[in-house]
């Protein structure tokens, strides 16, 4: 069947290939192009369309017809996709190491003692379920900016940070998009290479320009530090850098606190704006102060920035899609006008967000029982990860005898670990081993037993020496 | 249209900030009356506002239903992300309570479902999607239409027109106008329309009308998109309340259709919602969905589980089923009565204008015919808030609040000129499609 485009952009010009659909009375003659002008100006094809051949078409078409007939499948997502594939794996050795959910030893799902005891809080309270304000819950809104930046910090004090909640970091991340497309037109946003999947589809959906800077080095499965200054230095004037607040996604290495005092220059001196994505505060050191450090260095610099949370993971939250954006701005009145404008791009995605998991947060961080609970919670997650590197780490040492050095694994923070492999040596590892991680040679070690350590040291001794 | 941006400065400075240029959004049309109203300390305040059904003390409900599915889920053990094939459960749900169970389309799958966040995320999706695949066709709304209708395809970069609708002396449907719009416009046009209780004006075409107006989209192939936000709410029944789809839906059309659970199960701070579009067959349905995941994926990932448990398991149980329609019919019985009470009032008054409307009308909303100047002036002086269209949300109205809203309204009307107040409030219906900064 030959994919087609239908347009409603009037066209001239002769028909050339026709299509003729069987019809009735009602045909309708749809002439069309696969050229359209984009939002810069630009003739472009359409990229989600297959088209067999530029230039014009005419398609008689019949009412039954599908209009959404040439639509192509999209292709899977990378991660979810893994997932996905792991399900339908029967073999009984296989691992998932793909998407970053935390699991325990057994290999089971999470949830949070103290998420549990909220939710019969909240239950026994038998709270409505009326709407909430388009910037979300109150009571989150506060806990969450306290969470980051502190609750006796300056920027709070002075009331300079605008905070909305948004669904998870994927919705955040989506609004300051957003706000970036409206009120910096053209600007762009430079993003690590690697950095999480889903970082260009929220750019490119909000019609963000973005490009990259230099950031994982293969030769020392380490930081890039002299490429990624760089690139920050040659980005135009009053670009927005998106920096990982801790435990970078998927390399699992950051800069140390030296570096980060670095790229804090390299940015005020280019006029550029921080933009952070917060998704594991707590999870990388297992600390939440330590682990919102580069965000406070930034702010006590007096630089206005931008901060995306999430706490999917630190709270196992995962599917109630709990996060916030905020906006550090150098004044209270900016702030608030910031805040309208968010709201207002807020309301025409989905009105308003989530009322479940934004009162799940606010009771745990604000109650100070349930606050303390969960930070021995989380030192307890992060801690079961640390051990598992370290087990890794041991076994690969132990079984593998061409010197290789593998500490990286250890210098590495956070759920993810780069491991090195390439595409090919990645696809061995599910091929072969029944390991699914993703194509970028990326495991998650929130999936990982220290039970299966071994297994996996194998697999990852195989992969790198016996493929190429 | 937006401000100039200034950020591109030669100077670094921390003393002139980066959202120097950014301008105090206007409140939001809706929201913002609730927000008024919050902040109003008088002890006789009445919200008519937003459609959030209220008892008749004037409190939130929340369904028993809602609170038998909360108890027979809790301690569920699992929270993490559904895969974006995302919660089937809900989807298959959700097209059978629209589409029918015993339908074609729901037996041989051939809709592309995915779970929203409620009737304002399945709008947008699929306003995105329209974009994606129809990059130049604009979206045909109704005058009036819910004001987020305009802001939705705005911000997804469609174009939006508008068809006639409703005719403000009459406060009928403006039918001739309303098929010679659908017969104007360029053929395959994308149409929105409200299968049942018109938000804001209640009105809703007959039987018979809807036939012509599903004929006519054939003949015209226009893409019909149905925003069903109020199942069983105008009736009280839900196949009833579905008939306009069911129509389209014999005639051949492949529609597409956003629903919401948000009122119709009382779960406004859940959102939950779906979008179906339907499809020749399941090969073309299962490219679309992925094509809508692929959107979805990249605005918020995957949506909020916790609300769309409720409602599967709500559905999916026969006893709790059962409990939801009765406790729905409740629910609009409330309503009718106080449309009753609230035109019994207003007579009783010797009020000068028509309040035959009040009893017509269908839904949570009555479009009163009131003008800007009489909203504004209701708010002042008796602290009553509806949006400045003149439309209020009849949930809002109780037993006990009922008189002193027939007092206020018929206060600011008894002298006003009704015909100029109507005109007046016609063409505040006529949105404005940019806020100013």
């Amino acid at each position: 069947m030959a994919s087609t485009m239908l347009s409603l952009a009037s066209a001239s010009a002769s028909p050339s290939t026709s299509l003729a659909l069987q019809n009735n009375r009602m045909t309708k003659l749809i002439l069309g192009t696969s050229d359209h002008t984009t939002l810069w100006g630009t003739k472009k094809s359409n990229p989600f369309v297959k088209t067999k051949s530029r230039g014009q078409i005419t398609m008689a078409v019949a009412v039954n017809v599908s209009r959404f007939e040439g639509i192509p499948m999209a292709p899977p997502d990378p991660i979810l996709g893994v997932s996905e594939a792991f399900k339908a794996d029967t073999d009984e050795m296989k691992l998932n190491l793909g998407v970053g959910a935390y699991r325990t030893e057994e290999l089971q799902p999470y949830v949070l003692d103290v998420v549990k005891k909220a939710e019969n809080l909240m239950l026994e309270r038998g709270e409505n379920k009326e709407y909430l304000p388009i910037e979300g819950l109150a009571a989150f809104n506060k806990v969450t900016a306290d969470l980051l930046f502190g609750a006796d910090n300056p920027v709070i004090q002075q009331q300079r940070v605008a905070t909305v909640q948004g669904l998870s970091g994927t919705g955040s991340l989506r609004l300051a998009a957003a706000l970036i497309e409206r009120y910096f037109p053209g600007a762009k946003v430079i993003i690590s290479s690697p950095t999480w999947g889903n970082h260009k589809n929220i750019f490119n959906d909000a019609r963000v320009p973005w490009s990259e800077y230099r950031y994982y080095d293969p030769k020392t499965v380490g930081l890039d530090f002299d490429g990624m200054m760089s690139d920050i230095k040659e980005a135009p004037e009053g670009s927005f850098v998106l920096l990982h607040g801790c435990a970078h996604n998927p390399t699992g290495i950051d800069p140390t606190p030296e570096q980060w005092e670095k790229i804090a220059d390299v940015i005020q001196e280019k006029n550029h704006i921080p933009f952070f994505d917060v998704a594991y505060q707590g999870f990388a050191s297992g600390s939440l102060d330590a682990d919102a450090s580069s965000v406070r260095l930034f702010a006590a610099r007096g630089m206005e920035l931008l901060v995306a949370q999430s706490y999917s993971k630190n709270l196992g939250l995962y599917s109630e899609r709990i996060g916030a954006i905020n906006v550090l701005c150098s004044s209270a009145d900016a702030a608030v006008r910031t805040k309208s404008q968010l709201k207002r791009l807020a309301r025409p995605m989905y009105s308003n967000p989530p009322i479940h998991g934004a009162r799940i947060v606010a009771n745990v961080v604000g109650n100070p029982a349930l606050f303390d609970e969960w930070k021995e919670e989380m030192e307890m997650m992060a801690g079961r990860i640390k051990s598992v590197r370290q087990k890794l780490f041991d076994s690969l040492t132990a079984k593998d005898k061409s010197g290789k050095d593998w500490s990286f694994i250890l210098k590495q923070i956070g759920m993810f670990s780069f491991t090195g492999l390439n595409k090919a040596q990645s696809d061995n590892m599910t091929n072969r081993w029944h390991v699914y991680m993703t194509k970028d040679g990326r495991i998650s070690l929130a999936g990982l037993s220290s039970a299966k350590c071994e297994y996996l040291a194998d697999a990852i001794i195989d992969s790198f020496h016996n493929v190429k | 249209m937006w401000r100039r941006c200034l950020w591109r400065r030669g100077i670094s400075s921390s003393a002139a900030g980066w959202w120097d240029h950014v301008g105090a959004a206007p409140k939001d049309p809706i929201l913002g009356v609730t927000e008024a109203f919050l902040a109003d300390t008088s002890p006789r305040k009445i919200n008519l506002g937003v459609g959030a059904y209220r008892d008749d003390e004037g409190r939130p409900v929340v369904l028993q239903c809602v609170r038998g599915a909360e108890t027979k889920l809790a301690g569920s053990q699992f929270l993490e992300s559904l895969p974006n094939a995302v919660n089937t459960k809900l989807v298959e749900e959700s097209v059978q309570l629209v589409y029918g169970k015993e339908t074609d389309i729901v037996q041989e799958r051939r809709f592309a479902g995915i779970q929203a966040l409620s009737g304002t995320g399945a709008c947008r999706l699929f306003a995105e999607f329209q974009r994606r695949f129809y990059p130049e066709s604009p979206i045909y709304l109704p005058v009036p239409t819910w004001s987020n209708h305009h802001n939705i395809w705005r911000d997804a970069q469609v174009p939006v027109r508008t068809f006639r609708y409703y005719h403000p002396d009459s406060k009928g449907l403006y039918f001739g106008a309303l098929m010679d719009d659908i017969k104007s416009a360029p053929d395959n046009s994308f149409f929105l329309l409200h299968p049942c209780a018109h938000n804001p004006t209640g009105v809703d075409p007959n039987e018979e009308q809807w036939r012509e107006i599903s004929h006519e989209f054939k003949v015209k192939n226009h893409f019909p998109f149905f925003d069903m936000a109020y199942q069983g709410l105008a009736s009280g029944d839900i196949d009833t309340d579905s008939k306009a789809i069911k129509i389209f839906r014999e005639d051949g059309h492949l529609i597409g259709c956003a629903q919401s659970f948000t009122k119709i199960m009382g779960l406004y701070g859940h959102r939950v919602g779906c979008l179906s579009i339907l499809s020749v067959d399941e090969n073309q349905a299962i490219a679309v969905r992925s094509q809508l995941q692929q959107i979805a994926r990249a605005m918020y990932s995957s949506p909020p589980v916790h609300g769309s448990l409720l409602v599967s398991t709500i559905l999916g149980d026969s006893q709790l089923k059962a409990l939801w329609e009765e406790e729905v019919k409740a629910m609009v019985a409330r309503i009718i009565r106080m449309r009753a009470k609230l035109r019994e009032s207003l007579e009783k008054l010797d009020s000068p204008l028509n309040w035959e409307h009040i009893t017509n009308q269908v839904g949570m909303f009555c479009f009163s015919g009131l003008s800007p100047e009489y909203v504004d002036h209701l708010a002042r002086k008796f602290h009553i808030y509806m949006t400045r269209d003149g439309r209020i949300s009849m949930a809002g109205v109780t037993t006990s609040n009922v008189d002193y809203l027939a007092n206020a309204i018929h206060e600011v009307t008894r002298f006003g000129q009704e015909d100029s107040s109507q005109r007046r409030s016609f063409n505040a219906f006529i949105p404005h499609i940019s806020y100013a900064n």
